[in-house]
């Protein structure tokens, strides 16, 4: 199914944000996660649930002033 | 100066962007003496790793307290997502909290502030509100839970210091007892003491620092500006006057004519 991380259309075979995660590459503990703007916990995306058309967020740390 | 029950040994808080390269801003975030470092988060553009992230690694060997941001937001709802991710990766519940209002001068959206902050304060964050030197609106954000105020000096990047010193020294007036840090706007090391000279307890920084031809000379230089006007206001100024008075004594001054 299609989704939008990060503000681009990707394909993906995650049926959680948990295994988006892992499918993309991220280290968990190291990025935070936002499904269709609501804040996912590190604990909550195993059970997150994805859907097509679904925008997931991942962020990571910067520089900020 | 104490922040939220910590103590902090410095009263400079700098910022980690816009240097010219991550070495330069860890020695310029050393030099500077600085006792908090802001970071942000942001979608992750060169792409993914399974590793730690170099920043982290750079953030971890700064040994200093973090204090994210919500830079960019401009509205409480998106302020709070993104505090709420960053006390989850910075695993800390300090926020600066950023609401823009206005794209041009990046003047906080104090209405938005204010709920924001409201929400945050429930929910355990300590919050650090990036405001303007409006007397009410620190009232409200005092009312919600805030404990420290960070009014901007000028537009965030401009270098203008501090654009309405009887606000802010007003502002002072009306919370002796509340930590203020002037946030924003300052260009040179003078307008960073004249901050301090006013009363306030701190200033942080960034531009001013990464955008010098040395940021690391520069971040020295702020951090001695900052020093040198907490004592001179713990000293007490010499009030201005309009007529000048001589202070050499005139007594034992021989005629001569």
């Amino acid at each position: 199914m299609m989704v939008t991380i990060n503000g681009s259309q990707a394909r993906t075979d995650a049926t959680t944000l948990f295994e988006l995660i892992e499918e993309r590459g991220y280290a968990a503990m190291f990025v935070a996660t936002a499904l269709n703007g609501k804040f996912i916990t590190i604990g909550e995306r195993e059970n997150e649930r994805l859907r097509a058309g679904d925008a997931v967020e991942i962020l990571t740390p910067r520089q900020g002033g | 100066m104490l922040l939220y029950d910590v103590v902090l040994q410095s009263r400079l808080m700098i910022g980690s962007a816009l240097y010219p390269s991550p070495a330069i801003m860890a020695q310029a975030i050393a030099a500077s003496n600085a006792s908090v470092v802001t970071v942000s988060l942001r979608r992750e553009m060169a792409g993914a790793t399974k590793e730690k992230p170099r920043f982290w690694s750079i953030l971890e060997n700064l040994h200093q307290p973090l204090l994210p941001n919500t830079a960019g937001c401009h509205s409480a709802k998106e302020a709070v997502t993104t505090a709420h991710m960053a006390r989850e990766v910075f695993k800390t519940d300090w926020i600066k909290l950023e609401v823009i209002g206005e794209d041009d001068t990046l003047q906080p959206n104090v209405f938005e502030l204010v709920e924001a902050a409201r929400i945050l304060n429930n929910d355990g964050f300590k919050v650090f509100p990036y405001t303007t030197e409006d007397l009410v609106a620190a009232d409200r954000l005092l009312s919600v839970g805030c404990r420290v105020l960070m009014p901007w000096g000028s537009p965030i990047g401009s270098a203008r210091g501090l654009n309405n010193v009887y606000g802010l020294t007003t502002l002072r007036a009306h919370y002796p007892d509340v930590p203020i840090i002037i946030d924003a706007g300052l260009g040179v090391p003078s307008h960073a003491a004249q901050a301090m000279e006013l009363g306030c307890d701190g200033v942080l920084l960034n531009t001013a620092i990464a955008k010098a031809i040395d940021p690391i000379m520069m971040a020295e230089a702020f951090s001695k500006s900052v020093e040198a006007g907490r004592l001179a206001f713990l000293a007490g100024a010499l009030q201005p006057r309009n007529m000048a008075t001589p202070s050499t004594p005139m007594a034992g001054k021989p005629i001569l004519d």
